[in-house]
C-alpha cells in the first residue's frame, strides 16, 4: 500500500489533518488489539478463579477423581471428561462420515441446480439454535432410544450439530484440488467415483482433517442441546444407552446453585474445558499449516 | 471390470445416500418443530406481560432485540475498525497482524459456556454488573467479535487497490480514503457478516444464563435481567410443563433464522455478483 505522507503538508490545515489520521490510526490499532486482550482476560479471569480450587483439590484427584459429590466436597471430574470425550467420538462416529460424504456430493457429483438447493439447506442447519437441536432430541430422539437421556441421543443430536461445519470446510478443499488430477485419474481409466474417492478425496486430506478438528471443537463445547438429552448424571459413563454427564453440562447443571469451593470447583472444570479447546485449535493450526507447506 | 463397477455402485450410493441425510436431517428438525409449533401459536402468545397463567414470549422476544443491538453497538465498531487496521493500516504479515489474527481465532474456538463463565466471572461480579443485560451484550460482543472481524476483513480485502489508488491520487489522506472510498464498496460484506453475528446472538443460551440471567416478566432495561428468546425456551423446556408453548417459541425462533439466513445469503450474492 501507498505511503501518504507526502499529503501532509505544512499549514494549519496539513497538521490538523496529521493530528486526525494519527487519533484515527491509534483507535484503529486500539480496537484491533482488543481480541488480544479478550484472549488474555478470559485466560487470566479462568485461572485465577479455577487453579486455586485445583490446587485445594489436588491435581490428580480433580482430574482423576472418578466421584462427583458437591454435598460431601468430593470433586473429580473424570466422568466428565470421559463423558464429553464419548459424546465427542459418538458424534464423529455417525456425523464425519455422512458430512464428508455429502461435501463429496455437493462437491464432485450434485448438479449446479441440486448445489444451489442443498447449500442453504445445509447453512439452515447451522443456523438452527441448539436449544432448539435440544429440544428435537428431547421430544423426539429421547423417546425413540426408551425415553430417558442417553449417551447415544446426545451424540445423535451433536452429530446434526456438527454436519454443516464438516460439509462446508470438506467441500470448500474438495473444490481447492486441482481438477488435473481428477482428470489424470479419468484418463487412467478410472471410473467416475474411483477418480473421486482414490485421488481427490485424499488430495483434500488436510482440509477434511481441518473439517473433523471443527467438529470436535463444536461438539466438546456444546452445552445447551446437550443438557436436554444426555441424562447428566455425574458417574462413569457406563454404555451407550445409559445417561452421562459432560464438561459443559457440569458447569450449567450447578453454577446457578454451587458456593465456595464448589462455585470454583466449577469454574476449574471450565478451565479444563478451556484448555481442551485450546489444545483443538493448536491442532486445528498445525492441519493448515501443514496444508500452505 | 464387473468388480469395479459394484465398487463404483456402491460408492455413488453411499454418496447419494449421506446427502440424503443431511436433507432428510434438516426436513425432519424443521418439519417437526413447524407441524408441533405452528398449531400452538396465538396471540395470547404476544401480549406485554408475561406471567404464569399466560407465558407470553413478547418480553423474550423484545429483550432479544434489544439484547442484539446493545451487542452490535460494541462489537460492530469494534470489529470494523480492527478490519481497517489490519487491512489498510497495518504492514501485511506483521508480527502484531499475525498475534491478532492468531486471538481472533482463538477466540471464535472458545464455546459460549465458557464466555459464559467469563462473564460471570469479570462482568457480573468484578465489574459489579449484575445479572443484567449490560453484563450479557458484553459477553455476546466478545463473542461475535471474531466473526464480524473476519468477514469485514474479507470485505475490506476485496476491496481494489485502484480504489485507494484513485482516492491517494486526488489528494485525499488515508481516514478520508478509509471512510470515503474503501468502507462504502465494503458494506454488503461487512453487513452479511454482521447479520451472521445477529444469527448466534438470537440462538445463544449458554452465555447468557449466568450474565443477562432469566428474569422474565417484562421487557428490561440496561441493568435488569433479561431473558432473551433462546433461554425463555430452555427455561421452559427445562420446567417441562409448557410443552406446547416451548414449540410455540421454537417456531418463532427458527422464523427468525431463517429470515436472518435468507438475508445473509441476499447480501453476499449481492456482492459476490457485483465482485
Amino acid at each position: 500500500m501507498m505511503k501518504h505522507n507526502s499529503f501532509a503538508r505544512e499549514t494549519a490545515a496539513g497538521r490538523s489533518n496529521q493530528v486526525r489520521e494519527g487519533a484515527a490510526r491509534i483507535l484503529f490499532l486500539a480496537a484491533a488489539c482488543v481480541s488480544i486482550l479478550a484472549v488474555l482476560l478470559i485466560t487470566f479471569f479462568l485461572l485465577v478463579n479455577g487453579v486455586p480450587a485445583i490446587a485445594e483439590i489436588g491435581v490428580f484427584k480433580f482430574l482423576l477423581g472418578t466421584v462427583w459429590k458437591p454435598g460431601n466436597d468430593i470433586y473429580g471430574i473424570l466422568p466428565m471428561i470421559l463423558g464429553s470425550f464419548c459424546v465427542t467420538a459418538g458424534a464423529l462416529i455417525l456425523g464425519v462420515p455422512i458430512g464428508v460424504l455429502t461435501a463429496v456430493f455437493l462437491s464432485r457429483f450434485a448438479s449446479k441446480r441440486m448445489v444451489k438447493a442443498i447449500k442453504p439447506a445445509v447453512q439452515l442447519l447451522a443456523g438452527i439454535p441448539s436449544v432448539v437441536y435440544g429440544f428435537f432430541g428431547l421430544v423426539v430422539i429421547v423417546p425413540l432410544l426408551g425415553g430417558r437421556g442417553s449417551m447415544l441421543a446426545a451424540s445423535i443430536v451433536l452429530a446434526i450439530m456438527i454436519l454443516p461445519t464438516v460439509i462446508t470446510v470438506s467441500e470448500s478443499s474438495l473444490n481447492a484440488v486441482e481438477s488435473s488430477y481428477y482428470e489424470g485419474a479419468l484418463a487412467l481409466g478410472a471410473t467416475h467415483e474411483r477418480s473421486v474417492f482414490s485421488i481427490v478425496l485424499p488430495a483434500a486430506k488436510s482440509g477434511v482433517t481441518a473439517a473433523i478438528v471443527l467438529g470436535v471443537g463444536r461438539a466438546i463445547g456444546e452445552a445447551m442441546a446437550v443438557i436436554m438429552v444426555a441424562g447428566n448424571q455425574p458417574r462413569m459413563p457406563q454404555g451407550i444407552l445409559k445417561g452421562l454427564r459432560t464438561l459443559t453440562t457440569n458447569i450449567v447443571m450447578e453454577m446457578g446453585y454451587s458456593a465456595d469451593l464448589h462455585r470454583e470447583a466449577l469454574i476449574a472444570t471450565g478451565v479444563v474445558l478451556f484448555v481442551f479447546i485450546l489444545l483443538i485449535n493448536f491442532f486445528f493450526s498445525l492441519t493448515k499449516r501443514r496444508k500452505k507447506a | 471390470m464387473k468388480r469395479q463397477k459394484i465398487t463404483s455402485f456402491l460408492l455413488r450410493f453411499a454418496v447419494y445416500f449421506a446427502a440424503a441425510v443431511t436433507v432428510g436431517a434438516l426436513v425432519f428438525v424443521v418439519g417437526y418443530i413447524l407441524i408441533k409449533g405452528v398449531p400452538n401459536l396465538s396471540l395470547k402468545l404476544f401480549e406485554w406481560r408475561y406471567s404464569t397463567e399466560n407465558l407470553s414470549l413478547l418480553p423474550a422476544l423484545l429483550n432479544t432485540v434489544l439484547m442484539t443491538l446493545l451487542s452490535l453497538v460494541i462489537a460492530v465498531p469494534l470489529g470494523v475498525f480492527a478490519a481497517i487496521y489490519l487491512v489498510e493500516y497495518a504492514r501485511r504479515g506483521s508480527r502484531l497482524v499475525r498475534i491478532i489474527r492468531m486471538n481472533a481465532e482463538t477466540l471464535s474456538g472458545i464455546p459460549s459456556i465458557v464466555y459464559g463463565l467469563f462473564g460471570m466471572l469479570f462482568f457480573v461480579t468484578y465489574l459489579k454488573l449484575g445479572f443484567s443485560m449490560l453484563s450479557g451484550a458484553l459477553t455476546l460482543s466478545i463473542m461475535i467479535l471474531p466473526v464480524v472481524l473476519r468477514t469485514s476483513e474479507e470485505a475490506l480485502m476485496s476491496v481494489p487497490d485502484s480504489f485507494r489508488e484513485g482516492s491517494f491520487g486526488l489528494g485525499a489522506g488515508r481516514l478520508r480514503t478509509v471512510f470515503r472510498v474503501v468502507l462504502p464498496d465494503a458494506v454488503p460484506g461487512i453487513l452479511a457478516g454482521v447479520i451472521l453475528g445477529v444469527g448466534r446472538i438470537v440462538g445463544e443460551t449458554a452465555a447468557l444464563i449466568y450474565t443477562a440471567g432469566t428474569a422474565s416478566d417484562t421487557v428490561s432495561g440496561l441493568m435488569d435481567s433479561a431473558r432473551t428468546l433462546s433461554v425463555h425456551m430452555y427455561a421452559l423446556s427445562q420446567e417441562g410443563l409448557y410443552v406446547n408453548q416451548t414449540y410455540a417459541t421454537a417456531v418463532v425462533l427458527l422464523v427468525i433464522v431463517v429470515g436472518i439466513n435468507a438475508l445473509s445469503a441476499s447480501l453476499a450474492k449481492r456482492f459476490g455478483r457485483r465482485r
